[in-house]
């Protein structure tokens, strides 16, 4: 580890750094793993769209397909799919023999949207842990998204809109594909313009949307979804609909106090990190000689990890003061931890 | 059990009044009358005592989940709630509930409360493998005596009277009082013939609404009667049959616990009921609260302990008279009639607040400087009351208003913080505070409420960014945050570290323009009991 990030001495590279560097190279376009100010970003090819709206059309960044691999310096370097979001990767690194994995965010449930998590084997994990806490298990997504259905066609018969919030990048999307648009049409907030036709650029196939502030002027919204992000909660933005009934989708929402803080009717459980069980699961497929745990519960998970028998310790983040908890914030600030 | 845990989950999902009107509407309307009875219970916010002793509960979930007790205390901590972790740590392969609320409640529910040591884990374990998985929560909160339902009784009686089309306050009065959850208490509840009464039963209590006269005008000063508004126990004292009952607004027979009152209650004709206040009084003034509430705990009560805290009852309404419902009456007439009652047994009347230079009628402004007297009578406030209104049920606006002085207020630095429960569960919304002393912050109070949903956020953050030391769940924090505390009441306390007891104590406001050193001392807050007069707590 160094101050601006994880850092691969062999290959001259940081992964997901914090701070500007020479060579970046980015498991996925959310903003806490792809920041500004490097000279060379490396990330899978799905991602270079994703980061240039992030980032700026003018940064210089290469793409590469999951499963090509390169050599950087020393080291053999290839991406492969994490589940997480559209080009979302888990970096293989691979020195004289020695493989190590860095998972990025990732899941394991099914996701219309991105290829699915592959499991790979490895000397050395890093793994997130987001979620790493054993009351986080995801119900069937089936299910879930059986319930957002029932809960708009509920407000449709009632005459209300349903507004839905969720991440920008990713989360809506899945969501999106999720909903489909047999019961009525959907709008999208401002924010999920940029991202959805990113999707759709890379070829995801996600039913039709139209701008909120491309509805005609009068326009009977009681029938529609809304698809918003949670910072238009409690703002103007969501008075002009009159009768609404609001939602929350995100992996927080498993818990009773998140989703009362919020004042939302309802909560969706939904993540696109994986659960406690899916955590370990990784883990025993990947069957590594070390684990590094980072971003979430760091401390609990790899304490975890070592009672089971595995060699696991935190990764230290930048952050200050008490690290774990400083995601618990997360849910009430933006959302869902990207 | 299904309907009532969907019931409870509309409720507690909607912050919409009407909906949870709505819910508990068509709940009632179809559900059976045993479980209706124990709905009704649990919505107006009775519980079972805790059945299961927590540590049985936290073995059992550990080894049914398998989970190690650091990561059971992990969870729980970040969670904030145990029956809520425990929902989330077992499984359970149960995929529906057989049997209604009253069948749980009666059958499975209050069993648990007499099983032996050795057979708790078992029979917990048959409840849950026969327990779908929308009736988990609800289980263990009801298990665990836990169980809040976010709804007022008022709306739960306007729900039933809604459900059943009759008038709320018949509904209100045949609720009031000792009601048994069976189904045929809840069939005389929903009757639409008109019963007579059992002769122990109160009225429901008239609620007063807060009020700043200053800037809200409610009329003329000569149309209210003003009394010191007392900080006692309301109560109601009723004595018909020949029998003597005192309730409490918390709906409690009191009887056995003030037998100073009842001596003198007896002399009441019979077919009476008071509305008033239980007081600690002595020579002509209240007691500070905190000597009445040593003789709330006690249902044997000596006469020592009568003679160091003697009680009155503070009578300052009629509601029934000579037999006769009266509250229907306008106040002027039911003062009357009180002081009349009054004459035969020696009960205290709340008297009108006296005004000095009283010419004919008082006015606002007199009304005003009377009450900045308020904390001298050991009052807290005035109240004030419409002379041509009834007795009205509930919180109705209009009749009675409470016009309470303005707080105590200190500066004081933040220096414990505990996480907050249920809603607040992630978030460090319990606070510590301190003033300064010569060796430094001495802590004094702790508050919970007052600041806004993003203050809490940006006060979480500071707090978990300025950690200095953990013991247990609380964090010690850095001297950094400095707010604004009120409080009702302030007295000088040997019991207490700071030498300071304080009464209702809540955050008025974060003062982001103050740092540490520029917060109170513990001799500015002696300064401000002793400008108060308050008497010193023995
Ligand atoms: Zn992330
Ligand atoms: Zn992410």
């Amino acid at each position: 580890m160094r101050p601006a990030g994880l850092f691969c001495p062999q290959g001259d590279f940081y992964i997901d750094p914090w701070r500007p560097v020479t060579r970046a190279v980015i498991t996925h376009a959310h903003s806490d793993h792809a920041r500004w100010g490097s000279k060379q970003y490396l990330c899978a090819t799905d991602s270079v769209s994703l980061l240039r709206d992030r980032l700026g059309t003018d940064i210089a960044v290469t793409g590469l397909n999951y499963g090509e691999s390169i050599l950087v310096g020393s080291v053999r370097l290839s991406f492969h799919p994490a589940g997480h979001i559209l080009g979302s990767s888990q970096i293989r690194i691979e020195n004289a023999g020695h493989v190590s994995i860095v998972t990025g965010d990732y899941k394991r449930e099914p996701d219309t949207t991105c290829p699915g998590f592959e499991p790979l084997s490895a000397h050395c994990l890093v793994t997130e842990s987001t979620f790493g806490l054993p009351v986080f298990k995801w119900p069937d997504t089936t299910l879930t998204a059986q319930d957002i259905r029932s809960w708009w066609l509920d407000n449709q018969a009632l005459g209300v809109t349903s507004i839905l919030y969720g991440y920008a990048l990713g989360k809506s999307q899945r969501v999106l594909n999720m909903l489909q648009d047999d019961i009525g049409p959907i709008f999208i907030h401002g924010a999920l313009h940029k991202p959805i036709d990113a999707y759709r650029l890379a070829g995801v196939r996600l039913p039709e949307t139209k701008l909120v502030s491309q509805a005609p002027k009068d326009f009977d919204f009681s029938r529609a979804m809304i698809l918003a992000v949670p910072s238009a909660h409690g703002t103007s933005w969501i008075n002009r609909f009159r009768n609404r009934s609001t939602a929350m989708v995100s992996g927080w929402m498993q818990i009773r106090g998140n989703r009362r803080r919020r004042a939302m009717d309802r909560g969706f459980v939904l993540s696109d990190h994986a659960d406690w069980d899916s955590l370990i699961r990784t883990v025993r497929e990947v069957a590594p000689e070390e684990v590094w745990v980072t971003h979430g519960f760091a401390d609990i998970f790899s304490r975890h990890l070592r009672d089971l028998g595995w060699n696991a310790l935190p990764l230290k983040t930048e952050f200050i003061g008490e690290v774990n908890e400083d995601k618990e914030s997360a849910p009430t600030a933006a959302g869902e931890t990207e | 059990m299904k309907e009532f845990s969907s019931l409870y989950k509309a409720i507690d999902e909607t912050t919409k009044t009407n909906s949870k009107l709505a819910a508990m509407q068509a709940y009632f309307q179809t559900a059976c009358h045993d479980d209706a009875a124990w709905a009704i219970f649990f919505l107006s916010g009775e519980r079972f005592k805790r059945l299961i002793n927590t540590r049985v509960l936290r073995e059992w979930a550990m080894q049914s989940s398998q989970t190690s007790s650091w990561l059971f205390e992990e969870s729980y901590s970040w969670v904030g709630d145990l029956a809520e972790t425990v929902f989330l740590l077992v499984p359970s392969r149960a995929t529906t509930t057989e049997g209604g609320l009253a069948f749980w409640v009666k059958e499975r529910i209050e069993p648990l409360r007499t099983v032996a040591p050795d057979r708790v884990h078992d029979e917990l374990m048959t409840c849950w493998q026969s327990i779908g998985p929308s009736e988990r929560f609800l289980f263990l909160k009801l298990v665990t005596g836990g169980l809040r339902v976010g709804v007022s009784k008022r709306l739960v009686i306007r729900a039933i009277a809604n459900a059943f089309q009759l008038p709320t306050e018949l509904v209100a009065h045949r609720l009031t009082g000792t009601w048994l959850p069976t189904g045929e208490s809840f069939r005389a509840l929903i009757s639409n013939q008109i019963e007579s009464q059992l002769p122990s039963q109160p009225y429901p209590f008239c609620l007063a609404n807060p009020i700043d006269v200053e800037s809200h005008g409610i009329g003329e000063a000569n149309d209210f009667l003003a009394e010191w508004k007392w900080d006692g126990i309301r109560s109601q004292l009723i004595k018909r049959g020949d029998q003597l009952y005192v309730w409490t607004r918390g709906e409690e027979r009191v009887e056995d616990r003030y037998p100073d009152i009842c001596q003198i209650a007896r002399q009441l004709p019979d077919g009476t009921v008071l509305d008033g206040e239980i007081l600690a009084w002595r020579n002509d003034k209240p007691l500070p609260f905190t000597d009445l509430q040593k003789r709330l705990g006690r249902k044997t009560v000596s006469p020592k302990l009568m003679r160091d805290i003697p009680v009155v009852f503070m009578a300052y309404d009629l509601l029934e008279y000579r037999g006769r419902d009266i509250r229907s009456e306008p106040l002027s007439l039911r003062r009357k009639w009180l002081a009349e009652v009054l004459n035969q047994a020696e009960i205290r009347l709340s008297e009108p607040v006296a005004i000095p230079e009283q010419s004919d009628a008082p006015n606002w402004e007199q009304l005003a400087r009377l009450r900045e007297t308020s904390r001298s009578h050991g009052a807290e406030g005035l109240m004030l009351k419409k002379w041509d209104s009834p007795y009205q049920v509930g919180r109705v606006r209009g009749a009675w208003w409470k016009w309470k002085i303005e707080p105590l207020t200190i500066d004081a630095v933040l220096v414990y913080a505990q996480k907050g429960h249920g809603k607040r569960s992630s978030l460090f919304t319990d606070y510590t505070f301190a003033l300064w002393d010569r060796d430094g912050l001495v802590p004094f109070a702790k508050a919970y409420s007052g600041l806004s949903d993003s203050e809490i956020r940006e006060v979480d953050a500071i707090i978990k960014a300025n950690v200095k030391e953990k013991f247990g769940p609380v964090r010690g924090v850095a001297p950094i945050l400095v707010m604004e505390l009120a409080f009702e009441n302030i007295q000088l306390s040997s019991r207490h570290k700071s030498g300071f007891a304080v009464r209702f104590p809540r955050i008025l406001r974060w003062r982001k323009d103050k740092l540490a050193r520029d917060a109170n001392s513990l001799d500015d807050l002696r300064v401000l009991v002793q400008a108060h007069g308050m008497p010193s707590q023995s």
